[in-house]
């Protein structure tokens, strides 16, 4: 199937997004926008300290305020949970995981934590109640340094006694000793250390739930701003012992998730449960700052990585330590990001079995990390690519040629890697040839010659990062062999209606990405019909009842492709009976453009329409055929999809004041086949703007006592529009060999290849002023400071 | 976010507006463009209990020449200002300083007296009023008084209006064409400035305003007297920091700011030089 280049199919064409009108008009419905009459609105109070002894809590003067119906502690609520919160991923058998409800009983552990919680008759009402609430603390000291956390002085969670959650190794060697022999025998090495930092996701619509019971029988129906509607009712289901089929769960217009949605959240069951026990509608919708310190944060790691390479720079070993940062608590796969990361930190390059891997990570009183954009593969590329611009320094070759000299040729693919793992396809030299075209690498390299001369205030830098991408989550034998909780399959259901109308049923759960417009193409290509006759049914639980949601840059790989091979059983039973219609042979059909027609005889056809209304009214169908044209499929990967690319950022660096001006970006993606270019370069866009926000500009900052310092967007600095480059997209296509549509990931890819691309050319342009790293995000200050001690004090 | 109760009533004319806030006592707060108080008010950092509304006092949007000066009414918003021929022609610094008051949204919404009442000293007005020598008129239950800028600026948040006074009037000397510039470093562009330098010369004569060096904005004295004794800009730009007392915050340390704010005075003289 070659789509990008048959320019008549629908697949590959441009098409503008069904979605954006509604909400580009302001008339999609989100959570916090549905009509619930009688609801009852929820408050949560939450912990001002960072650790401290919960004393007492007296609810008594609140639950006397004008509009207030009932005020909870923790503890009051202690018998309202079947379990804890969950978390899905115990990536260690002997995983520590301390106990963590929706609201905290005995002990806050971070700012923000839920302590109590009010239900009033309007928002303002339970707002205004949470002031009256009288809860007596005792403050206890706070761990917020990751090495501190890491040494036991102080002991977060007094039950598990220990603030180590786990360590998790990867080591792969052909005989016990080659990673440390590889070290010993290097021609050079380098060592570095590299913090990520702790990112606030920040989507566009805060977090926001609805419990609405439904009339007799205790059904319920839970709304939620989530990007996993089928993970939730099932998480919740066990967490409040509801049982499963009295849940369901939807999904309405959801403003973004960026992962800070993959997951199961206190307020989403703090909403069912006090449905459950009042009888009345509950819901609750976040404020910004609620957002910043109670909805997860991302990265938040220290990474040690060395690498060892030989005479030409071509690596011989990876060495990796990480800390992790779990925050106070395990959210739903918490545990697993590192995870994610670890087989990705040899990049795109070869690499013999000599490669030692080793994360631990800790409790800290900050609020529970999570998955967010890339979730371990972010960190996991930053690394490896700013290691190996370190690395072609100390080697004395420019870092693209360093990077060509190690690069998995093109002729090995598919390519079993060190880890075992296979990358399905790649072509390095080629994406990194066009970016380096694209942005004129050399012409840059010679501007550098002339203007960052010594003296100069305005240094030219050029940061290149190739990368890698494990995604489309995920074969299931491989996430079990993670110890990941659940399977990684995609359900589909494509049925024809009697006016040749089609819908589809997707497990996918679109919260920006396009999915209605992108499987519209699917099933339109497939199925001969235009993308305005197929309608895209999803995240509501009732009417797609199976499914394992959007994350993991799986939609496409997994969910796409399952509803393509629907549409491929479906056209099989049309086809039986088109030929019994055309008294032929099934064999004998050829099915395109929407008709059947019978090989060699073209007067001899059916189109497909005919056959749905034959399908429908079962007056002639072939014997033993059942009526309808309905399929539906379940597609399990056989292997993750693995999109790869070159960026390259161009920056111009004020020495004076620090301030880093992007002038150029430009990102080569390879995703294989693309269904709509238009998303696709939307993707991009967006994922190197976050990555970029990451380097420049975003860090969730913390006091020493624990106290979110960045709680509002005023400090929090999300860029906007007026603050980043455009972005150039350029694109090579290697389609992967492991689905029919030869399709892979791209929600997170610029995400990933960003963010070391920015700090890689802001290294380049002071490197002739002795800096060898700036820390993120590289603000003004930081920069000038890092040019400062390069220069010994002297600037 | 909502913000604790309050009541809220609307005034038609200033002198309603200092009767409304006299009955009312000090825990009303006057209500103009509403974009420092209300986002103070939806955290809690603010809780009046009334609010004054003076947006619809029509006769305070204004913006006209009165011989040497031009005066500006209190209720014209940023934008107004922005946009004014009247003062790209007689004080186009000011002009543009408007022009980077947080986004459009806000410089739709914003009034200038509102940012200079507010005595914000991250704000760009005040210090670019400062370093043009702008006098301020308040009016209150006994009738208007005159306060020179130099002398409006307490500390953080807080000015020489009495609670019952309203800000009515800027009143800004012409700058009679001299050289201005202004420079205003911030992170992203809806931002308040980390440091920001407003500055206008013509001949030995100048004026230089610092935005976020201290708990008000801070005339640059220094740096005008090293200019009028015939020093170069790099030189007089050493002195920026002289009567400055910043304060750390996420983007920036002490003596960050203080090197900002000499790199930047350096380069507003630099660009404001006949």
């Amino acid at each position: 199937m070659t789509m990008t280049d048959d320019t008549t199919g629908v697949l590959g064409q441009r098409m503008l997004r069904r979605e954006d009108p509604a909400l580009l008009t302001g008339e999609a419905k989100y959570t916090a926008d549905l009509p619930i009459p009688g609801a009852l609105h929820l408050a949560v109070l939450r912990s001002p300290y960072a650790r401290a002894r919960i004393v007492s809590v007296d609810t008594s003067a609140a639950a006397s305020m004008p509009g207030v119906t009932a005020v909870f502690s923790g503890a009051d609520l202690a018998e309202a949970w079947a379990g804890p919160m969950p978390c899905a991923w115990p990536v260690t058998d002997d995983m520590k995981s301390p106990t963590h409800y929706p609201l905290a009983v005995g002990q806050a552990n971070y700012v923000g934590d839920g302590v109590a919680c009010v239900l009033a008759t309007s928002a303002s009402a339970a707002r205004d109640a949470l002031d009256a609430i009288d809860v007596e603390y005792e403050p206890l000291e706070a761990v917020i340094d990751l090495e501190d956390a890491l040494s036991d002085r102080v002991v977060i969670h007094d039950e598990i006694g220990t603030n180590r959650s786990y360590t998790w190794d990867l080591k792969i060697e052909e005989s016990e000793g080659d990673v440390d022999r590889a070290f010993a025998d290097a021609a050079y090495s380098v060592k570095e250390r590299y913090i990520q930092q702790r990112l606030i996701p920040a989507a566009m619509e805060p977090r926001a739930v609805a419990a609405i019971p439904q009339p007799f029988g205790g059904d319920m129906t839970l709304y939620s701003s989530t990007q996993v509607p089928h993970i939730l009712k099932v998480m919740t289901a066990l967490t409040l012992g509801i049982p499963e089929h009295q849940l369901r769960v939807v999904a309405p217009a959801v403003g973004g998730g960026f992962g800070s949605k993959l997951n199961v959240y206190a307020e989403e069951l703090l909403c069912a449960a006090l449905a459950q026990r009042t009888g009345s509608p509950v819901r609750w919708a976040e404020t910004r700052s609620e957002g910043n310190q109670a909805t997860i944060h991302g990265r938040g790691q220290i990474q040690d990585i060395e690498l060892a390479a030989d005479a030409d720079g071509r690596l011989t070993a990876v060495r990796v330590r990480l800390i992790g940062d779990m925050g106070a608590y395990l959210q739903l796969v918490t545990p697993g990001v590192p995870l994610l990361g670890a087989f990705l930190y040899a990049g795109v390059y070869e690499l013999p079995k000599t490669y030692d891997f080793s994360c631990t990570s800790v409790f800290t009183n900050m609020t529970p990390t999570d998955a967010y954009r890339g979730a371990g593969r972010p960190e996991a590329t930053y690394a490896i690519e700013r290691a190996m611009d370190s690395l072609a320094a100390e080697v004395g070759v420019d870092p693209l040629e360093l990077r060509r000299r190690n690069f998995i040729p093109t002729a090995s693919y598919p390519y079993e890697a060190m880890t075992g793992l296979v990358y399905d396809s790649g072509d390095h030299d080629k994406a990194a040839t066009l970016a380096a075209e694209m942005i004129d690498y050399a012409g840059v390299r010679a501007r550098q010659e002339t203007q960052n001369v010594p003296g100069a205030t305005k240094r030219l830098g050029i940061g290149v990062s190739t990368y890698f991408e494990m995604c489309g989550l995920a074969p299931s034998r491989v996430l079990a062999s993670l110890n990941y909780g659940a399977g990684g399959w995609e359900a589909a259901t494509v049925r024809v209606l009697p006016t040749n109308k089609i819908q589809v049923v997707t497990g996918t759960a679109p919260h920006g990405q396009g999915h209605e417009t992108a499987w519209s193409m699917i099933v339109a290509e497939k199925m001969g019909v235009s993308p305005d006759d197929v309608d895209v049914l999803h995240s509501d639980t009732a009417i797609a009842p199976l499914g394992l949601d959007t994350y993991g840059s799986r939609s496409l790989s997994v969910g796409g492709v399952a509803i393509a091979m629907a549409c491929d059983k479906v056209v099989d039973k049309a086809k039986q009976i088109a030929a019994h219609q055309l008294e032929a042979n099934p064999d004998d059909l050829e099915f395109s453009g929407g008709e059947f027609r019978v090989a060699g005889s073209p007067d001899r056809a059916m189109p497909l329409a005919a056959v749905a209304f034959e399908a429908f009214t079962a007056h002639n169908l072939p014997d033993g055929l059942e009526p309808n044209l309905e399929a539906h499929t379940t597609y399990d990967p056989p292997n993750f999809s693995w999109p790869f690319g070159t960026h390259m950022c161009l920056v111009e660096v004020d020495t004076e004041t620090g301030e880093v001006e992007v002038l150029r970006y430009v990102a080569v993606d390879d995703c294989g086949n693309q269904v709509n270019p238009l998303i696709v370069d939307g993707q991009v866009h967006g994922g190197v703007i976050q990555g970029l926000a990451q380097a420049l500009y975003e860090e969730a900052v913390y006091d020493a006592d624990g106290n979110l310092q960045t709680s509002t967007l005023a400090e929090y600095l999300v860029p906007a529009a007026s603050d980043v480059p455009s972005i150039e997209t350029g694109h090579t296509i290697t389609p992967s060999p492991t689905n029919q549509l030869g399709v892979k990931g791209i929600g997170e890819a610029g995400t990933i290849a960003s963010t070391p691309a920015v700090i890689n050319a802001i290294v380049d342009a002071l490197s002739g002023l002795g800096v060898r790293d700036v820390p993120m995000p590289a603000s003004p200050n930081t920069v000038w400071r890092a040019i400062n001690e390069a220069q010994g004090g002297q600037q | 976010m909502i913000p604790a109760a309050f009541d809220y009533v609307r005034a038609g004319s200033a002198a309603e507006a200092i009767d409304l806030i006299g009955q009312y006592g000090d825990e009303a707060k006057f209500l103009a463009g509403g974009h420092s108080l209300v986002p103070a008010m939806k955290l809690r950092l603010a809780q009046p209990t009334v609010l004054v509304d003076i947006g619809r006092v029509a006769d305070l949007s204004y913006i006209r020449e009165d011989g040497d000066q031009i005066a500006i009414g209190a209720l014209t918003r940023h934008m107004d200002v922005e946009n004014s021929p009247v003062l790209a022609e007689h004080v186009p610094l000011l002009a543009h300083a408007a022009g980077h008051v947080g986004d459009p949204q806000v410089r739709h919404r914003g009034t200038i007296g509102g940012s200079l009442a507010h005595a914000d000293p991250a704000s760009d007005l005040p210090a670019t009023t400062l370093a043009l020598g702008a006098t301020y008129v308040a009016q209150g239950p006994n009738g208007t008084r005159e306060i020179a800028a130099a002398d409006f600026y307490h500390g953080y948040f807080t000015s020489a209006l009495a609670p019952d006074e309203m800000l009515t009037e800027i009143r800004v000397p012409k700058m009679g064409g001299a050289g201005w510039s202004f420079q205003k470093f911030n992170r992203r562009a809806q931002d308040w400035a980390i440091v920001g330098v407003a500055a206008w010369q013509r001949g030995s004569e100048c004026g230089v305003g610092l935005v976020n060096m201290a708990s008000t904005p801070v005339l640059a004295s220094s740096v005008a007297s090293a200019v009028a004794g015939g020093a170069s800009a790099a030189d007089a730009a050493e002195a920026a920091a002289a009567e400055a007392d910043p304060q750390a915050d996420l983007n920036a340390s002490v003596d960050y700011r203080v090197h900002l704010a000499k790199v930047l005075t350096r380069r507003a003289l630099e660009a404001s030089a006949g």
